[in-house]
């Protein structure tokens, strides 16, 4: 083939606009409005690409997104490369660098930095397809509904008209008219758009594809798609080769013999199916390109003639563009006026039409004689003189394939697809994909209509990751959620953690300090002087109604609507299974009030359960939820000395042990912001949570902070808050438990009433639940107090056999910390009947080694709480 | 794309739960409130003085919005006005001036932005006076079309942990 420009035409290029490129290193020339595919047949380089396997040279064979060969590996302007983009649909710009690959492309390393991004829109009418037929439909419904909303897709940049949005392509259809579609740079700084769309009604305007017919060496360049070689001549002003053989089965090919005569291009033969005729075979010159066709005049073999040419044209037939009617869960029929599979009846959604060439009006057919492949010559041809009959050229499969396929015994084309591979490649098959069917019915002596086609599945073309997460990437990628005191961690060098979407500081190290160094301080602080902590997270429910307390009784594992109006309580809830799923520290705001609080994770989930119980199973209760999680900022202050920094924030509230108990609340004008005061601790210290409005957030923290100062009060994170917690056995709902634990097992059986019913009771009650030997809650005491066991690891008995798979397991670690106040390390652990086997001792096998730790109680520090009124 | 972006201010806010079919508690808090709570879904009503506006954000949900003066007081005023009108009726209010942030969105771009991050259709799902619980990028908004003359308006109520992400995120879509 020896493609070159011509002195004239070509209705997509400006001539006046020279763009400078490269292909595989070599500098070369084009012009704005060029393909990659059309600049590169312009200056003469036909072989595009080595194919994946047999390292065949391989041509331009189409001018549209079907191309199974031209996919080169591009490198944009910004240094990223991007693979596998298609040569025949990628607009040359200037400064563009592409290579050649073969058959697969390699992923940039660094992080692509353009721009992509989505949007949404409402239409009443979807045109997909700018030619005359989706034009047509687009204005017949403009004319009958003139408040109708209507929008035409087209994936050719040049496509134009009222209401069109142009290289655009339709990726896939889903349920109830929903459309999505990737637009090229739809704005200069976006490299794309992903449009998802909800129509009305489709029109389905995307046309055929053209279908080469199979032969012998059918894959060499020069060897192209008829309708393709007068696209380039047309549109590009490019003529592809100098002497051209044309095989063909239909009358679309007239015209483009009389595009290419008019370009120059002296026609050597014409091969009509039609006539009895046939091409059988391609030689090649040196470099792999076509060089000569050979042809049998008559069916059956005979005498071939050989002809010279660097150029073949071919055509099969046409193939109407089904794949969104397909996805659209639209049947197809095989229509033999056409040879090729066209829509039948629509999907579920049903709104959905195909016009023009798509619903198998294929313009200038005439009459089609069905030609799918052209076999060896030889008279009783083995398996392997079908080896080069190419059917997908992308994946280097074969007639030989299609053939082994069907001789292993499969019988169901998307089985054959499998095997063979077959439309599996990044073209999903376009050119391939029919005629595959149509070869393995003839094999199997069927009707091509009654094997059918494999399942059309979106997308239509390659999409990229970058272009589906859009501008949800980096910082962007998820909702990084913080509270009203966030900039004050961050100027105060908090180290934070995700917590769900929320950023929650961690520790607050000083300069040059380590995590370990830094809790210990913490943690120190809050055992004998006084701590703070933004608790802001919490998850808040305001209960109100006259049946609030029943209601929070069914809820709960135990009992709340004794409680009396001022005082607080801790409540266990549970699933229907029995298992633990939330806790906190509910309060009664007032006779048909209660406020309660969940774990910072659980904060939407609990909200959702109440919602379900209270919509689904008990309607009648008058009680309401509302989420008041975000509605108050709460800041913890713990330790011995947090009393005399509450008294000088709230002077009006009286704050003696006796006036203002623990486990009480009370209303308290704080810092002058009138909130509430919650004498809760989740440290067995003296602590008391602050809530005002979250506006005012930042505000308490700093006048926490300035009463504080005198105290060396410090404030602490998570990881503090999580040993202060551990030491005193109180579990963490996630960490201690999974899914699979009791309020019983957790030692909280005082906690579980045995005088009320409660959503998880039934469950708690199954043998399995009473089994003595189910895992619970103990401390964990490593005999050696520097070990720091890690969370997770297993606990087997002293005397396991470790060479005897399985070993038998107890238990896990499911916390570890050291302890300032114990002075050493400590865990707490899920063990199979665990509490009555404290002061036994269990092994932890770790990398290498076998540590020992002795069983202990949960709570290890201040189990008789006599802190959490002060120092004792 | 012309479109401002605003953080507002505290804006008093009071969640109200009723039964929508106890038509004369609806008109007695109708009364009170000088906007009656609506029961035509996704819509909104305004208040006689014009500033406090009903939205519909369930069948048995409301969010009483007032001015951006004052909230605390105000809220307590809403829900005090309301308690009143519910005589022997079971009705909760609850203040949640602090739980949601206003951001606002205006100029003739405003749709044009949101269409990037929100699903919804803007131009006929949500005229003006519509609200509606959606997602805008990725956090759950009440989104609420205020006004479309002398240029679009558009209000999005989000919890004040979001506030950061969702300014961010605009801010990223208004560069495309």
């Amino acid at each position: 083939m020896s493609g070159v420009r011509l002195p004239a035409g070509g209705d997509r290029i400006d001539r006046s606009l020279p763009i400078a490129f490269e292909f595989d290193g070599r500098a070369l020339t084009g012009f704005a409005g060029d393909t990659l595919a059309s600049a590169l047949l312009a200056n003469g380089v036909d072989i595009v690409a080595r194919s994946i396997y047999d390292d065949r040279p391989r041509g331009v064979m189409s001018a549209g997104p079907e191309e199974p060969n031209a996919l080169v590996q591009v490198e944009r302007a910004d240094g990223v490369s991007e693979p596998m983009v298609r040569a025949t649909t990628l607009p040359l710009e200037d400064g563009l660098r592409a290579w050649s690959l073969a058959g697969k492309g390699r992923l940039a390393a660094q992080t692509d930095d353009a721009r992509f991004d989505k949007r949404y829109t409402h239409v009443e009418v979807l045109v997909i397809g700018a030619g005359a037929s989706g034009l047509a439909a687009a204005a017949a419904t403009r004319s009958a509904d003139p408040g109708a909303r209507v929008l035409v897709l087209d994936a050719d940049p040049g496509a134009a008209g009222e209401g069109v949005l142009a290289d655009t392509t339709a990726l896939g259809v889903y349920d109830h008219g929903y459309v999505t579609a990737v637009q090229r740079r739809p704005t200069p700084r976006t490299e794309g758009r992903l449009w998802h769309i909800r129509a009305g009604r489709i029109v389905i305007a995307t046309g055929a594809t053209e279908r080469p017919i199979i032969v012998a060496d059918g894959d060499r360049p020069g060897i192209m798609l008829a309708s393709a070689a007068a696209a380039y001549v047309e549109r590009y002003g490019v003529r592809p080769g100098a002497r051209a053989v044309l095989f063909t089965n239909n009358d679309t090919t007239d015209r483009v013999v009389t595009v290419l005569r008019a370009a120059g291009v002296e026609m050597a033969a014409e091969v009509d199916v039609r006539r009895g005729e046939s091409v059988v075979g391609t030689g090649a010159d040196d470099h792999g390109r076509l060089a000569s066709v050979a042809i049998a005049r008559s069916p059956g073999g005979g005498r071939h003639e050989t002809v010279d040419a660097d150029l073949l044209l071919v055509s099969g037939g046409w193939n109407p563009n089904v794949s969104l009617w397909s996805q659209a869960r639209g049947t197809l029929r095989f229509d033999e006026r056409i040879a090729a599979f066209a829509p039948d009846r629509p999907g579920p959604h049903g709104r959905m039409e195909a016009v023009g060439a798509a619903a198998g009006d294929i313009a200038d057919l005439g009459r089609i004689e069905p030609a799918w492949i052209v076999p060896p010559a030889a008279d009783d041809p083995g398996e392997d003189a079908w080896a080069t009959h190419y059917v997908d050229l992308q994946r280097d499969a074969t007639a030989r394939d299609l053939q082994r396929a069907l001789g292993a015994g499969l019988t169901s084309i998307e089985h054959v697809k499998r095997y063979t591979t077959i439309g599996t490649a990044a073209d999903q098959g376009k050119t391939s994909g029919v005629v595959a069917s149509a070869i393995a019915a003839a094999i199997l002596g069927q009707e091509v209509g009654a094997v059918g086609v494999p399942t059309y599945r979106p997308p239509v073309v390659p999409v990229s990751f970058a272009q589906l997460a859009g501008r949800d990437r980096g910082d962007l990628l998820d909702p990084i959620r913080v509270t009203p005191i966030h900039d004050w961690h961050v100027a105060h060098g908090a180290v934070f953690e995700d917590v769900g979407q929320w950023k929650r500081p961690r520790y607050f190290p000083d300069a040059g300090e380590s995590m370990e160094a830094a809790v210990l301080r913490e943690c120190a602080a809050a055992r004998t002087g006084v701590a703070v902590m933004d608790a802001t997270t919490l998850g808040k429910i305001d209960l109100q109604g006259p049946d609030a307390g029943v209601f929070l009784d069914r809820v709960y594992t135990n009992t709340f609507s004794t409680l009396k109006v001022g005082a607080c309580r801790y409540g266990v809830m549970c699933r229907v299974d029995g298992m633990v799923f939330d806790d906190g520290v509910t309060s009664r705001l007032a006779d048909d009030r209660f406020h309660m609080t969940t774990t910072t994770g659980n904060a939407a989930p609990v909200l959702d359960h109440l919602e379900e119980w209270l919509q689904t199973e008990w309607p009648a209760l008058r009680v309401r939820a509302t989420s008041v999680t975000e509605q108050w900022a709460t800041v913890a202050v713990v330790g011995p000395r947090s009393r005399e920094v509450v008294a000088a924030l709230a002077p009006g509230l009286d704050i003696s042990i006796g006036a203002f108990p623990f486990m009480t609340w009370r209303d308290a004008v704080i810092a002058g912001i009138a909130g509430r005061v919650f004498r809760i601790s989740f440290s067995g210290e003296l602590a008391y949570e602050l809530n005002v409005p979250a506006n005012h957030g930042l505000e308490l923290w700093d006048a926490v902070m300035a009463a504080g100062a005198p105290l060396g009060i410090t404030p602490y994170g998570t990881e503090t808050m999580h040993v202060l917690r551990a030491e005193k056995g109180y579990p963490i709902i996630g960490q201690e438990t999974d899914g699979t634990v009791t309020p019983q097992d957790l030692g909280l059986g005082a906690l579980v009433s045995t005088k009320k019913d409660f959503i998880g009771r039934r469950s708690q009650r199954r043998p399995d639940s009473l089994r003595p030997d189910r895992k619970q809650l103990v401390g964990l005491l490593p005999v050696d107090p520097g070990e720091l066991l890690p969370e997770g690891a297993q606990l087997v008995a002293p005397d396991a056999d470790l060479g005897r798979v399985p070993v038998p397991m107890l238990g896990h670690v499911t916390s570890s910390y050291r302890s300032a106040a114990l002075g050493r390390t400590f865990a707490l652990a899920l063990v199979k009947g665990g509490r009555d086997r404290i002061g036994e001792r269990v092994s932890v096998p770790l990398a290498g080694r076998v540590v020992e730790a002795t069983i202990a109680e949960a709570v290890l520090f201040d189990p008789e709480n006599r802190r959490r009124d002060g120092e004792p | 794309m012309t479109v401002t972006l605003r953080e507002m201010g505290p804006v008093a806010q009071v969640s109200l739960r009723a039964d929508p079919a106890d038509a004369g508690l609806l008109a007695r808090i109708g009364e009170a409130l000088t906007a009656l709570p609506p029961t035509v879904p996704n819509t909104a009503t305004a208040a006689t003085d014009g500033e406090g506006h009903v939205l519909w954000l369930g069948p048995d949900e409301w969010l009483v919005v007032a001015t951006e003066d004052a909230p605390t007081e105000v809220a307590a005023a809403i829900e005090a006005a309301v308690r009143g009108a519910a005589g022997d009726a079971f009705l909760t209010a609850v203040d949640v001036s602090a739980n949601r942030v206003g951001i606002e969105i205006a100029g003739p771009g405003a749709a044009d932005l949101l269409a990037s991050g929100c699903a919804l259709d803007l131009e006929r799902g949500l005229p003006v006076g519509g609200c509606a619980q959606t997602l805008l990028a990725r956090a759950n908004v009440v989104l609420w079309h205020v006004a479309d003359d002398p240029t679009p308006v558009y209000r999005a109520l989000v919890r004040p942990s979001f506030v950061r992400y969702l300014l961010g995120w605009l801010r990223d879509a208004l560069e495309a």
